[in-house]
């Protein structure tokens, strides 16, 4: 794979914004409505647009609407965040709005896979320390952390939280090679030959 | 040691593999509707790539439609926009379109059986997360992001990290009024919402068996419910009866080619799984769910769990459950009178669960209790001519139904069919997550179509049999009122 300078990932820095609560589903963090939108450019807007509306209705102020938690690049979460739909726009959301990295416990597969092609890096952290994480975020809009993805760490807070992510993830983010379709598109040949094995493709006649 | 269909469907996919646990994987056949893909084909223009096997692409049009009118232009000009734009890029990079106007169209898990597109061993994707349905017929089928939309698109290939296969065995016999919506419920109450991350799972044993094709993709349509990326069924005789003499389904010798391919796809006997699962059929009851994800489901005449009853780790979960539900533990969900019943969906829009549900008002004479909302939607235009030959549109609507025009409808509200305020639904589709029948404060308790028209009929969630008495019957997929 050769490597893609300016798209390479390896570390990211910046102050953090909490979201508390298990099994936050992707129907919230970007309801279905916006699926109307024919582009993804106005989605950073919107992100957990009804929890917010909710939220301001009792008085309480989401962290995404937050004044202290503007520019914050690094979100921290409980666990299965991101289940439910396929919907992109759900990454795509979170990304426009100006995260660049999740911190979770665990995630949902599809929203941690579309985050990885978007180039939007999930990383995973025990129960205990992400709990830890987010009280240091909770308390502190103005902390700064980095989360070292060539090192699976996290520092923040004085404190250094081992993270994981995917060894492959890893490696295509260092490289710069995140962008799934670049590296499709390398090996035409290949898919050729694969298309002319499948029975289905060639009338049930064994390939 | 013998494979299994997952492994040999992979394998036989696998373009090449990438040496960090990543392949990329040839998609055999790749579903599109209009509400993730116009940002695929924007970025497909953007790079001036075509796409490069149109004929293995075939779009529908679904989540937008309206269930009243289709006269053009729709009154919602966001959803006649979507729609308009599917039609330019279908046209323009020369996608086969089942579209409104051809009356083919419908939701795209339920067209994709209906026309024979889905066929035992094909790697099948689509920009939605139910495309699990399809591994009912013995298909790898996956759920999708748009950027990967754009990859198949352009490839014909995706990049996927192969699964691991945790085979779900289910013994012995279902009892009366027990369907299959009842079990994949009773299957995520198991083993949770996330159990099946990372995993595909394999449904099998006697009670999958002896389930019709409509009740195996209502099954396969919510592994992804349960984490699981997909889920399929191994390919048996009513798989290829289901699907002889469909339009995309070959004829003639390479009917009998495809049929011997088929068997051999199936998991071997000996195959080796990650993990294995046994379950009873007689140890699942009709079940429902009270809460905000799938897994906070209690069987039917059951009372609603107590915040202590549960994992200190789920407490916060279900306390927020009960909160936004408007419900209290130890109580009955009978107390708690519903404002609409949908019946309808991927999960449960196909003929079998309407002839299913008519049967039954039929038979007991019952009718849609006063104040209560009961729409009928079809999952296609031709699931619903079907039902209009056989008469079942009049039986439910002189039960108290709305009979609507096929499509998404209720299920996530991107048409004009929503919940109003904090109105509660019982409905057949897939998902209770907050908000997602369209009103941000809605509610959603998830059960079988028969459980949705049984409540529809008492105003409250209860025992069907307590409505439908001897009434209850599971009919196969041609319906006893045929
Ligand atoms: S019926 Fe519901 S779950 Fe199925 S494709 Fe449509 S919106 Fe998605």
């Amino acid at each position: 794979m050769t490597s893609n300078l300016d798209a390479r990932i390896t570390a990211v820095t910046g102050s953090t914004v909490v979201i508390e609560g298990n099994d936050i589903d992707t129907d919230r963090i970007i309801p279905a409505r916006f699926l109307k939108h024919l582009t993804f450019d106005a989605l950073g807007d919107h992100v957990f647009e009804d929890d917010r509306k909710q939220d301001r209705a009792r008085g309480v102020t989401h962290p995404f609407d937050e004044e202290a938690r503007r520019g914050a690049s690094i979100l921290l979460t409980a666990k299965n965040f991101g289940c439910g739909s396929s919907r992109e726009h759900a990454a795509q959301a979170l990304y426009r709005w100006g995260v660049r990295a999740v911190v979770g416990e665990s995630f949902g597969e599809i929203f941690r896979g579309n985050c990885g092609t978007i180039g939007l890096p999930c990383l995973t952290i025990s129960a205990e320390d992400a709990k830890a994480a987010r009280a240091i975020g909770a308390a502190d809009p103005a902390a700064v952390g980095e989360v070292d993805l060539e090192k699976g760490v996290f520092v923040f807070g004085g404190r250094e939280f081992p993270v994981e992510i995917s060894q492959s993830l890893r490696d295509a983010f260092a490289a710069g090679t995140w962008d799934t379709l670049t590296e499709l598109l390398k090996s035409a040949d290949d898919v050729a030959g694969t298309a002319a094995r499948l029975p289905y493709l060639n009338g049930f006649h064994a390939g | 040691m013998g494979s299994t269909l997952y492994d040999k469907v992979f394998d036989l996919h696998t373009v090449r593999s990438y040496g960090d646990g990543r392949c990329q994987l040839f998609i055999g056949l790749h579903l599109v509707h209009e509400a993730t893909s116009p940002q695929a084909f924007a970025m497909l223009r953007e790079r001036g790539l075509p796409v490069l096997m149109p004929e293995r692409n075939v779009a529908t049009a679904d989540h937008v439609i309206p269930t009243d009118t289709i006269a053009r232009p729709f009154l919602d000009q966001l959803g006649e926009d979507m729609l308009t734009r599917l039609e330019e890029n279908t046209t323009n990079f020369g996608l086969r379109f089942l579209s409104p106007g051809s009356g083919e169209y419908g939701i795209v898990h339920v067209v994709g059986p209906e026309q024979g597109l889905t066929q035992p061993g094909m790697t099948i994707a689509c920009g939605d997360s139910h495309t699990s349905t399809h591994g009912a017929f013995g298909a790898v089928a996956l759920g999708i992001g748009t950027s990967q939309v754009r990859d198949v698109l352009a490839t014909q290939t995706v990049t996927m990290n192969r699964l691991k296969v945790r085979r779900i065995q289910i013994d012995g016999e279902l009892n009366p009024g027990v369907t299959a919506k009842d079990v994949i419920l009773h299957i995520i109450h198991e083993l949770g919402v996330v159990g099946g991350v990372g995993y595909a799972y394999e449904f099998a044993g006697e009670v999958i068996e002896a389930m019709s094709m409509d009740e195996r993709m209502t099954i396969c349509n919510m592994a992804v419910e349960g984490g699981a990326r997909c889920g399929y069924v191994n390919p048996d005789e009513k798989t290829f009866e289901f699907l002889k003499g469909r339009p995309a389904v070959p004829t003639g010798e390479a009917w009998d080619r495809a049929v011997t391919w088929w068997k051999w796809v199936a998991s071997d006997a000996d195959a080796e799984y990650d993990d294995v699962v046994l379950m009873r059929g007689a140890d699942i009851r009709p079940m429902v769910t009270w809460g905000i994800n799938l897994e906070q489901s209690v069987p039917i005449d059951g009372l609603l769990p107590q915040i202590d009853e549960t994992s200190p780790e789920a407490a916060a979960s279900f306390a927020e459950a009960y909160d936004y539900m408007g419900m209290k533990p130890g109580t009955s969900l009978s107390e708690y009178p519903i404002d609409v019943a949908f019946i309808g969906s991927c999960t449960n829009g196909r003929v079998s669960d309407f002839v299913e549900v008519a049967t039954a008002l039929e038979r007991s004479g019952a009718h849609v209790a006063p104040g209560v909302r009961a729409l009928a939607v079809p999952g296609s235009n031709a699931v619903r001519e079907e039902l209009i030959r056989r008469g079942i549109d009049k039986v439910l609507e002189k039960a108290g139904f709305e009979f609507r025009l096929a499509g998404c409808s209720m299920c996530l509200a991107m048409n004009p069919d929503k919940l109003v305020g904090q109105e509660l639904a019982a409905s057949s589709s897939n998902r209770n997550f907050k908000g997602r029948q369209g009103s941000p404060t809605g509610r959603t308790m998830i059960l079988s179509p028969l459980a949705v028209a049984a409540a529809a009929v008492n105003g409250s969630v209860c025992d069907p049999t307590s409505v439908f008495g001897q009434a209850v019957t599971t009919p196969d997929s041609e319906g006893v009122l045929a």
